[in-house]
């Protein structure tokens, strides 16, 4: 254990990578990750988390905005998976199956799903409806917290996304307009596939397109990331997370840029959303757990707060983690050992374990921001204004 | 009319009234302290004018227009801003960064220009452009919350309690800094505990007790005052 950080240099400093090799890392991994495809098998398993787990890095993107920039800690992130793949289900299926008389309602779209009643809109178009459904989403969730700090915004977040949940379990009682609100447990199935210009219509069983779109998608988010971390409105997220007062003596408009950060950071789990709810072929109330807030936030963290490729690097690592080296590599391990039970069921107990040894071995995350490593190496002490020095009654 | 104006304002912090109905006045080019011991409500007089904590009632007026309920950006836009209570610096960023940061709200070309006048005024904060803030004394910190309060080119600057946990000797660098802002032409409203200090760089003084002014009178003339000089000056 090296918990001795604060004396002297430590282990990993002097592996601290010059400029020019973290940016040949990155353009290595971001090749490597482009390739991929060629060299797996395109309907097998592991194409399928690789898809996955970048749906998941566009999540954990978005939530780092709104954590790891502006430091408002949000606990119920699902809410906008699950607005996202709702705007799928509700534009890109047979749920409202009455509609213009039985004919539907087709823009834009080719392939089998031209033929089916219901709406059937273009990806793309869906895709920009799902942003605007989340940003506004996104923003009103964040009107209650602005007076709220910390812990109580946590909270609030995470009645939100239990809100939400719940709508989505019980929607298939909700009647509007002679259409049910969700479908329940039951699930929005089938999902239209995406269908892109010049591209046959997308399937289950060749699965390298659902990837580069999945990567495409990531590259945006990441290239919108880092446009927006290092814009005014990016100096102003760290400034309030850094000092709310002093970033509002200064001239912060403080609702405003809380309101676009949790906006923006909503829109990335909207995007993410919509396309989940394409390739799974199912919008279901099921997927919207609280538990999934918890696991994108365990992203970011493992990841490290605020830092862009830490948190790609994070949301890759807990998805395979989950969706592989639980479930299929390590699964038997507890038969092997004489022990009777399922290694899933302990998911979430192997992450918040993961977390400790996070905390312990490297708390500003696998790839930590440059301002956070700061705070930890340089220690608490001289660091910390004076929480509140109010001294007035 | 003078410049910049406070009319009977009441503040609460809940249902506790920390202001029970403050007013002054400062003019144009002036530097105006506020002294009194802890609680008096000096803090919170500055806060209720940057919009902070806005008052219940009464109300402030700059240029003859009524700020009261101006939101904290516009104040600031309008041309007031303020060194917090305690510095406030954004630890994490380097001294240049946090000095951008106090010109958030401009988009003008004059930006540089002012850099330079704060690096000429607070030399040491030039030395320490890269350092990151939550690294260095409270005195620096001191100098930099400053610093980034005139990144707003402000007409009139706040300048809450600047001698607060710091070394005496960088008071004193302070303290003739805050006279040399004042001739360059920037009004000053300045609050402080260390009374001595405070009237020796103010024209103009008013004395806060638990809410109220007490007295108001001529820096010089407070000086004199033997009931000042015994509350405030030690004796």
């Amino acid at each position: 254990m090296r918990a001795a950080s604060t004396a002297g240099p430590s282990f990993r400093d002097r592996f601290e990578l010059s400029h020019r090799v973290r940016v040949g890392i990155t353009a290595a991994a971001l090749i490597a990750g482009g390739l991929l495809p060629l060299f797996v098998d395109g309907g097998g398993g592991f194409i399928d988390d690789a898809t996955v787990a970048l749906a998941y890095v566009m999540m954990a993107l978005g939530l780092n905005i709104i954590v790891g920039f502006a430091g408002l800690l949000d606990l119920g992130y699902v809410a906008f998976f699950a607005i996202g793949a709702y705007t799928m289900g509700y534009f890109g299926s047979l749920f409202h199956i009455t509609a213009n008389g039985g004919e539907g309602v087709h823009i834009l779209v080719a392939g089998p799903a031209a033929q089916l009643p219901g709406l059937h809109f273009n990806f793309f178009i869906i895709i920009v409806l799902a942003i605007a459904a989340t940003t506004i989403a996104g923003m009103l969730i964040g009107l209650p917290t602005l007076r709220l700090r910390g812990d109580y915004i946590a909270i609030v977040t995470l009645a939100f996304g239990e809100i939400v949940g719940r709508i989505a379990i019980n929607g298939d009682e909700i009647k509007f307009l002679d259409t049910r609100l969700t479908a329940g447990r039951q699930g929005i199935t089938p999902v239209d596939k995406i269908d892109l210009p010049f591209l046959e219509t997308f399937n289950s069983l060749e699965l390298r397109p659902w990837y580069w779109t999945a990567f495409v998608l990531v590259l945006i988010a990441v290239f919108v990331n880092f446009r927006l971390r290092d814009s005014r409105l990016g100096r102003a997220w760290i400034a309030l997370r850094e000092d709310e007062v002093a970033a509002v003596s200064m001239g912060v408009p403080q609702v405003k840029t809380k309101l676009l950060a949790y906006g923006t950071g909503a829109a990335f789990g909207g995007v993410s959303g919509a396309f989940l709810g394409s390739y799974l072929n199912t919008v279901n109330a099921d997927q919207f757990q609280f538990s999934f807030s918890i696991f994108v936030l365990a992203m970011v963290i493992l990841g490290g707060l605020g830092s862009i490729w830490g948190v790609v690097v994070g949301a890759i690592a807990l998805s395979f983690i989950n969706n592989r080296l639980i479930p299929d590599v390590l699964n038997d391990v507890p038969g092997k050992i004489g022990l009777d039970f399922d290694l899933t069921e302990l998911s979430f107990g192997i992450f918040g374990f993961l977390l400790v040894i996070m905390m312990v071995l490297r708390p500003e995350g696998l790839i930590p921001e440059r301002r956070r490593k700061i705070e930890l190496k340089a220690g608490i002490e001289g660091l910390v204004v004076d929480e509140d020095t109010e001294k007035q009654p | 009319m003078a410049m910049f104006e406070v009319d009977e304002i009441h503040t609460f912090y809940g249902n506790i009234e920390a202001l029970k109905g403050i007013s002054l006045t400062v003019e144009e080019g002036e530097c105006v302290t506020l002294i009194g011991s802890n609680g008096a409500g000096k803090s919170t007089t500055l806060r209720s004018i940057s919009g902070l904590t806005p008052p219940r009632t009464g109300d402030i007026r700059f240029d003859g227009q009524n700020i009261t309920r101006t939101p904290p950006a516009e104040i600031v836009k309008l041309g007031i801003s303020q060194s917090p209570e305690g510095r406030r610096c954004f630890s994490r960023m380097t001294v240049r960064e946090n000095l951008d940061m106090g010109a958030y709200l401009r988009r003008d070309k004059g930006i540089e220009e002012d850099m330079d006048r704060v690096f000429h005024l607070f030399p040491r904060l030039l030395e320490r452009e890269k350092q990151k803030a939550g690294t260095m004394s409270g005195g620096e910190q001191q100098m930099l919350a400053m610093g980034r309060a005139l990144m707003a080119r402000p007409r009139l600057l706040l300048l809450d309690e600047p001698s607060m946990g710091i070394a005496p000797i960088l008071v004193e660098r302070i303290y003739e800094t805050i006279g040399e802002i004042n001739r360059q032409g920037t009004t000053i409203l300045l609050v402080e505990q260390n009374a001595n200090y405070a009237l020796s760089v103010s024209q103009r003084a008013y004395v806060l007790e638990t809410g109220v002014v007490v007295l108001s009178d001529a820096s010089d003339k407070m000086r004199t005052n033997p009931e000042v000089r015994k509350a405030y000056l030690g004796g």
